[in-house]
């Protein structure tokens, strides 16, 4: 089999705030077309990192790789090339609130391709549609609810059909039905598109339903614990700390 | 139940025991409400006892309790601990030991507590000036940007929406007319009016109708609108953009690649420079229209006079430098209404000190320049 260049890697990295370091010497691949999942307690940076990785933050030491090229060495106008293929959901949706939320959708539509008005409105309402949307065109973002945001987020996150997507929270405020939605149209886009997803959560449920692969951060030790397939880190992590978030503090034991 | 319910005082009682034991005696209403003790009551005793090893409660006669009881047990149980003092929580009820164990079931993250730290006066000093040396190249940036953006707005290739900019060229220009209006009208008066007493001395009262027009077009036309906008609209940007900033609005712009001082800052810019002059010629005009209500009111010149001298006085030189110091002035309070929008923290309190920040800031630039402006036209012979 032969061995294919990781989508995003990890290398040695590490994030602070001026001299308040908040996770170091983290190291970890990402492979093309994977959901991976970043996890770990409150407070642990798991947004930060995030952050770090589409280009709002820059790494205090250690470098992020996307297909093997440097990201935060490369000069700016390469950084934005690459900042293009991804698609970003923020932990509120982070809508413009002086746009609809069609305006909102065809904002990245009417920038980087050259449809025409009639064909990006076809498109954002298939986007906002997939979301559970359909309707709302018109609507601002203060006049929905937050879970609504929330989705109508994720389908300007989608308007490009990205191959990498980046969802801080998305299930958070969201009730069990759109969160299962949710996870669907998340496993959907990642095998008819093709998707890299990266997802920060802590909804167990979902972790397990879509997660191949997930990081586990710790707040405590500043660093990563362990990465591997959520399902074998429940059963067989040597971390006691892994175990008992992966099973909601059930598995309380400090050894596997 | 009985309808006049006293409730009784909470009392603690501190007794030794034998083999260096304490039993706390707890009796009372332990509730918030009703007051209770604090543990500086019982904390001599504490001391004084010599060598206790342990601690046992007694619960007599309670009929209630709340937070009131946790937090003076969680105190008892926090200088136990520093003490080395074993706590036998037998005595107490079981939802009291329930409700301790999980107020201490996470322990306190270490370096989280904040101290407070009061600086020396000299200490507090250093601290503002290296913060405020440290901002001066984070302006310089965003200027610089600022004219990069320009440029690229003059090429064609800037990404802004036109429905953003004609909506703004309606907030800053059109909505600000009444209050330009009025300001602009007091300020030729009392212009005139200030005027009028001196020069009625000497008989040349006439010159009121030049103090107002040259001081109108020259210097207060732009001065006041700059300032009636800065604190207006400079303050509005500031809010716009700071709310933005603790929306990830601006986070979100980023990341789509789109920059957001095409898309937010420079329609802004090019508003406030398109509407300044428009609004300085039209302060200039209520201002000498205020020096007419006191030349013809006070000082019983004739509307023509005051009109004919107002034209000999005033040339088209004198409008020529204030419609430009207004463009310019229309520039600064943008770029300060901008700037401190952008620089705002993630909190609502930020976005207040942001916009008061703006219109200080704006304020301040106004003037400062208006000072350059004044020795430039010195100089050029304006």
């Amino acid at each position: 089999m032969a061995l294919t260049v990781p989508r995003i890697t990890i290398q040695n990295m590490t994030m602070a705030y001026g001299n308040f370091v908040i996770q170091r010497n983290l190291d970890f691949h990402i492979q093309p077309g994977e959901i991976f999942i970043i996890m770990g307690g409150s407070g642990c940076g798991k947004s930060t990192l995030l952050r770090h990785l589409i280009g709002l933050l820059r790494p205090a030491l250690g470098n992020v790789l996307y297909d093997g090229a440097s990201f935060w060495h490369a000069s700016p106008e390469e950084r934005e090339r690459l900042m293009r293929r991804f698609g970003v959901l923020y932990q509120s949706g982070a809508l413009w609130s002086s746009m609809t939320l069609a305006e909102n959708v065809a904002l990245p539509l009417g920038e980087y391709t050259d449809l025409s008005p009639r064909q990006i409105r076809n498109v954002v309402s298939l986007k906002l549609a997939l979301v559970g949307l359909a309707g709302f065109e018109d609507f601002y973002p203060s006049e929905i609810s937050g879970g609504m945001r929330k989705r109508a987020g994720l389908a300007r996150a989608m308007a490009l059909d990205p191959d990498i997507l980046f969802f801080d929270e998305p299930s958070a405020g969201l009730d069990p039905i759109s969160s299962r939605r949710l996870d669907d149209l998340i496993l959907e886009l990642r095998d008819s598109l093709g998707a890299t997803v990266v997802v920060v959560t802590h909804e167990l449920a979902s972790i397990f339903a879509i997660g191949d692969k997930g990081v586990f951060l710790d707040a405590e030790t500043k660093t990563m614990l362990a990465v591997g397939n959520p399902k074998t880190l429940r059963d067989a992590s040597p971390e006691p700390k892994i175990r008992a978030f992966l099973t909601r503090g059930e598995d309380v034991t400090t050894t596997a | 139940m009985d309808t006049a319910h006293i409730p009784m005082p909470a009392v603690v009682h501190v007794s030794q025991m034998a083999d260096a034991t304490l039993l706390i005696q707890l009796t009372g209403s332990w509730q918030l409400r009703t007051g209770v003790p604090e543990l500086t009551e019982i904390q001599q005793q504490l001391d004084d006892t010599p060598r206790v090893r342990q601690l046992t409660f007694e619960v007599l006669d309670m009929p209630a309790w709340d937070t009131g009881l946790l937090t003076f047990l969680l105190q008892l149980l926090d200088y136990c601990q520093h003490h080395q003092i074993a706590v036998d929580q037998s005595g107490l009820p079981e939802g009291v030991r329930r409700l301790l164990a999980l107020a201490t079931a996470v322990p306190e993250r270490e370096g989280a507590r904040r101290g407070a730290s009061r600086l020396s006066w000299l200490a507090q000093v250093g601290t503002a000036t290296l913060t405020a040396l440290q901002s001066a190249p984070e302006l310089c940036r965003f200027i610089g940007e600022a004219c990069l953006t320009f440029v690229k707005f003059a090429l064609g290739k800037a990404r802004y929406r036109r429905t953003d900019l004609v909506l703004l060229l309606q907030e800053c220009g059109a909505q600000a007319l009444g209050i330009v209006a009025l300001i602009s009208f007091l300020v030729g008066l009392i212009l005139a009016f200030m005027g009028a007493v001196q020069l009625r001395q000497f008989g040349a009262q006439i010159y009121v109708a030049d103090l107002v027009g040259l001081g109108m077009t020259r210097e207060m036309g732009a001065i006041m609108t700059g300032v009636i906008i800065a604190g207006r609209t400079g303050a509005a940007f500031a809010a716009q953009l700071g709310t933005m900033q603790v929306n990830e609005e601006i986070d979100a712009l980023i990341t789509m690649g789109i920059p957001p001082m095409e898309f937010l800052v420079l329609p802004r810019m090019l508003a406030l420079m398109l509407m300044m002059p428009l609004l300085c010629v039209f302060a200039d005009i209520v201002g000498m229209l205020g020096g007419l209500i006191v030349a013809t009111g006070l000082l019983d010149m004739s509307l023509l006079e005051y009109l004919n001298e107002t034209q000999r006085a005033v040339h088209l030189v004198d409008c020529g430098v204030g419609l430009f110091k207004s463009v310019v002035f229309g520039a600064l309070v943008a770029l300060a209404g901008c700037l401190r929008g952008m620089q705002c923290g993630r909190s609502a309190a930020a976005v207040g000190a942001a916009a008061t920040s703006a219109v200080v800031t704006g304020i301040v630039w106004i003037i400062a320049s208006d000072g350059v402006f004044a020795v430039l036209t010195e100089r050029l012979g304006l």
